[in-house]
């Protein structure tokens, strides 16, 4: 092994390394601080963590997709919400009334449909105007939020269908529906990333555009099907999740970019473009949960949890500068 | 000058990075009033010896001198601080701010509350400015000036302080004739007024036109100064590459096939008009003129990223609209732009994936991009082109600078392109390097390949041409066969000084 794939090893390992010290952590200050007498570890809770990574995990996969591209989608968390009241409302729609439980996969169809067209939305604005993707999708998240409000006023949206509550709480091989949802959805994201053109093309685009556009690849178009992936993604993980909630408030998914942002920079992929993979947002995601859970397992509340993911991402970046500096050239500021 | 105290003195300075001693040992001394180049192939040590020099490396032995007085530098404000400045090739300048604010930043005159004095900013940076002879004035916003002003506000800043020894690093990459006549002036100013001044640069007829003495580094080590009175550019090349180089001229010794690209009265714009050539199989057609004169233009409208406004394209004898770079090369047409790291390479991706970008959609096993189709490929030209890399795996980012542009080279050779065009083929490539290049175009030519080379380099225009297009302020101004052209009449015909007919707008 040369000690470049070494370097790339330890760079994506980190985030496992990260994990695992998590839970040595939680699992051994637990023994003194619990709030319950269950250990920190226990299976079913590693089970449940896991699901409930789901939701932001998976709008994260197309986030690590955008960035490595060189984009960012600040839009996925009112996507999220408004594909959730298709999803939801459209099964209080009369005709779907007499198509029994056929309206399921019509109102999933539906909703995935939302998230598509408003992430192709973003993608053409992006690819026909040039303005950067972040100007184009702050206004975008504040339009498809808009589009939340005009749909029910400051009103939830609910509907409950039993036999979608029962699939997504169904366990296949002890995995929660939303985890199996979760992890193939990674798999596939990470064979297109590492095994297609599309993903090479994403990755040389990200990397350096000027030389991607010379050497003949369309720009454009690879723009636009990754925003359309992520919009897909964002509704996929709306509707995992409504399809067991069944009720959506206007607030909904407020805040799951950043969220998602956070586990996909944790994981190691650049802001700037370029660089990243699919795994190690996975890592960044359970992380991110893990600390959740795990300071609320040793008692603290909501806000100091907040608190302490944002000195850790913090933390974890400084480290990540500091092991990458080359030399004393860079600028000291 | 023996008896005078050196403005400047390097003793014995080595610094090392793992694996590489980038100095071993540098000694040098810059007189007051001396103008002192320094040269050396790229990788030979000039630009870390200046940054040891400039604070932003500590040397691991060696002392520097300022007037025979010790001194560590251990940031670039020190190192100004003790009178020795740096004016940079790449400009590092606040395009919003005012010239005088440019001037003094860092250093604002201040009133009391922490107010700027702008009376005292404008009075001393109008001082400052009178000196140098220039024509705008302390409140011009910098962004508005020319390359060569913006130089200037530059080298005004290195005035705030009295400077001991100025350091130039290319400083003429990207000035006119003209802009230079004022940089040389303002470099003879600081002479006389007893400033040392080291002088960086890969051209030799400046080398030669204006300083005294020429240091020469190899492999991190000092090889030498000779008087630049005494000695001429084959010695100084010899001295740099440690042997005699190869630049005679180019001597046609193959058949010319058919037209491959002509060219009618092509336009647009601005950048260049009415411009037209031919470029056969096995011929190398070059492009010289000087930087903004519209070549590189000409390359990008072929290459589909223009359009133009007017004039047709051939390709063997076909009118083609080129509206996209997928579209030159699914023609045949191939670039290799003139910014390799900026245009040309993904420096974060390997060897192996920058050499197929292009293809890499013809190169699928299902939906799987097919590995083995690719190494092959990058195999085939990696022997092809003798591109020295421990394997496809390595960052191209890591590699020396001929060997990237190998690899630019090698992508666009596994497509099977018709016309191979070349824009500043040894751009930042070392002596040595370049002559592969060079051989390597002449070689493709000869396989069959149109060649366009552009270049603004004339050694290589002459050593690498069948033919050669001249070409002024976005016109041809003249068409050279490799016999007929002599570098007075090609120096001629790029400075708008002649015209076989055309008129200069």
């Amino acid at each position: 092994m040369n000690s470049e794939t070494r370097g790339n090893l330890i760079k994506q390992g980190a985030i496992w390394a990260f994990i695992v010290v998590e839970l040595l952590f939680f699992s051994i200050a637990g023994e003194y601080l619990s709030v319950s007498d269950k250990a920190f570890m226990d299976f079913d809770n590693m089970l449940l963590l896991l699901k409930q990574s789901a939701p932001i995990g998976i709008i994260a996969l197309g986030m690590t997709i955008i960035m490595i591209n060189g984009n960012i989608d600040l839009s996925v968390g009112a996507t999220f919400a408004l594909s959730a009241i298709v999803l939801l409302d459209s099964m209080t729609w009369p005709f779907m009334a007499g198509l029994g439980d056929w309206a399921i996969p019509l109102a999933w169809g539906l909703a995935l449909l939302t998230g598509v067209v408003l992430g192709a939305i973003n993608g053409l604005i992006v690819w026909k105007t040039g303005v950067d993707a972040f100007i184009v999708t702050l206004g975008s998240m504040l339009g498809y939020r808009g589009l939340v409000f005009m749909y029910n006023g400051e009103q939830p949206t609910s509907h409950l269908n039993w036999t979608l509550v029962d699939f997504a709480e169904a366990q296949f091989l002890g995995l929660h529906t939303a985890t199996w949802f979760l992890l193939v959805a990674a798999l596939l994201l990470w064979l297109l990333m590492t095994k297609t053109i599309h993903g090479r093309n994403a990755y040389a685009i990200g990397n350096n555009r000027e030389a991607a556009v010379n050497a003949g690849i369309r720009v454009g178009p690879h723009f636009l099907w990754n925003f359309m992936l992520i919009g897909f993604l964002a509704s996929l993980s709306a509707v995992v999740f409504y399809s067991e909630s069944g009720s959506v408030n206007p607030n909904d998914g407020m805040l799951y970019e950043l969220w998602a942002i956070t586990a996909v920079v944790l994981g190691g992929t650049k802001l700037t473009g370029g660089y990243g993979s699919i795994v190690s947002t996975l890592g960044g995601v359970i992380a991110i949960q893990l600390l959740r859970k795990g300071l609320g397992h040793i008692g603290a509340d909501t806000e100091t949890v907040n608190l302490v993911i944002g000195l850790i991402l913090i933390a974890v970046l400084f480290l990540d500068r500091q092991l990458n500096r080359k030399g004393k050239e860079e600028l000291k500021i | 000058m023996t008896d005078q105290t050196p403005a400047l003195r390097l003793e014995g300075i080595v610094k090392t990075f793992p694996g590489v001693r980038a100095l071993d040992g540098v000694s040098f001394t810059v007189m007051p009033g001396e103008v002192h180049a320094l040269m050396g192939e790229n990788g030979a040590g000039k630009s870390t010896l200046m940054k040891v020099l400039g604070g932003i490396y500590d040397p691991d032995e060696g002392q520097i001198f300022i007037a025979e007085q010790p001194a560590v530098m251990t940031s670039p404000i020190e190192a100004k601080a003790k009178g020795v400045v740096f004016i940079h090739q790449e400009l590092s300048l606040a395009d919003e701010l005012s010239v005088a604010e440019n001037i003094f930043l860092g250093e604002l005159p201040r009133k009391s509350l922490g107010r700027v004095d702008w009376g005292k900013l404008y009075a001393d940076t109008d001082a400052i400015l009178k000196t140098l002879n220039v024509g705008f004035n302390a409140k011009t916003r910098v962004g508005d000036l020319s390359i060569a002003n913006q130089q200037m506000v530059e080298i005004a800043r290195a005035l705030t302080v009295d400077p001991r020894a100025v350091i130039f690093d290319e400083p003429t990459a990207s000035l006119t004739d003209a802009e230079k006549v004022v940089l040389f002036e303002v470099i003879s100013d600081l002479q006389s007024r007893g400033v040392g001044v080291i002088y960086i640069s890969h051209r030799m007829e400046e080398i030669f036109k204006i300083t005294d003495r020429i240091s020469v580094l190899r492999d991190g080590q000092y090889r030498g100064t000779l008087n630049t009175a005494e000695t001429n550019e084959e010695e100084v090349t010899q001295l740099m590459i440690g042997r005699k180089l190869d630049l005679s001229r180019n001597e046609a010794t193959h058949e010319m096939g058919e037209v491959a690209l002509e060219v009618r009265n092509l336009s647009c714009g601005d950048l260049f008009h009415d411009v037209s050539f031919t470029v056969r199989r096995g011929e190398v057609l070059g492009f010289y003129g000087l930087v903004g004169a519209g070549r590189t233009e000409i390359a990008e409208t072929l290459f589909g990223l223009r359009d133009p406004s007017a004039g047709q394209i051939l390709l063997d004898g076909e009118e083609v609209r080129i509206t996209s770079p997928q579209d030159a090369i699914r023609r045949g047409i191939s670039l290799v732009p003139e910014d390799r790291k900026g245009q040309g390479l993904i420096l974060g991706m390997n060897c192996r994936d920058n050499m197929t970008l292009p293809q890499v959609d013809d190169m699928t096993a299902g939906p799987f991009v097919s590995d083995g189709a690719e190494v092959a490929i990058f195999d085939q030209y990696r022997d092809k082109l003798d591109i020295r890399t421990p394997g496809w795996r390595q960052l191209v980012g890591n590699l020396s600078g001929g060997n990237q542009q190998k690899i630019v080279i090698g992508k666009w050779l596994s497509m099977h392109p018709e016309v191979l065009i070349v824009d500043e083929p040894t751009r930042g490539i070392d002596v040595g390097s370049k002559s592969e290049i060079h051989n390597l175009i002449r070689d493709l030519a000869s396989q069959g390949y149109a060649v366009i080379v552009i270049s603004s380099e004339m050694p290589e225009v002459l050593h690498v041409s069948d033919r050669i297009v001249a070409m002024f302020s976005g016109r041809v101004m003249r068409e050279f066969t490799a016999e007929e052209v002599t570098e007075d009449s090609l120096i001629q015909a790029i400075s708008g000084l002649t015209g076989s007919g055309a008129q200069v707008a």
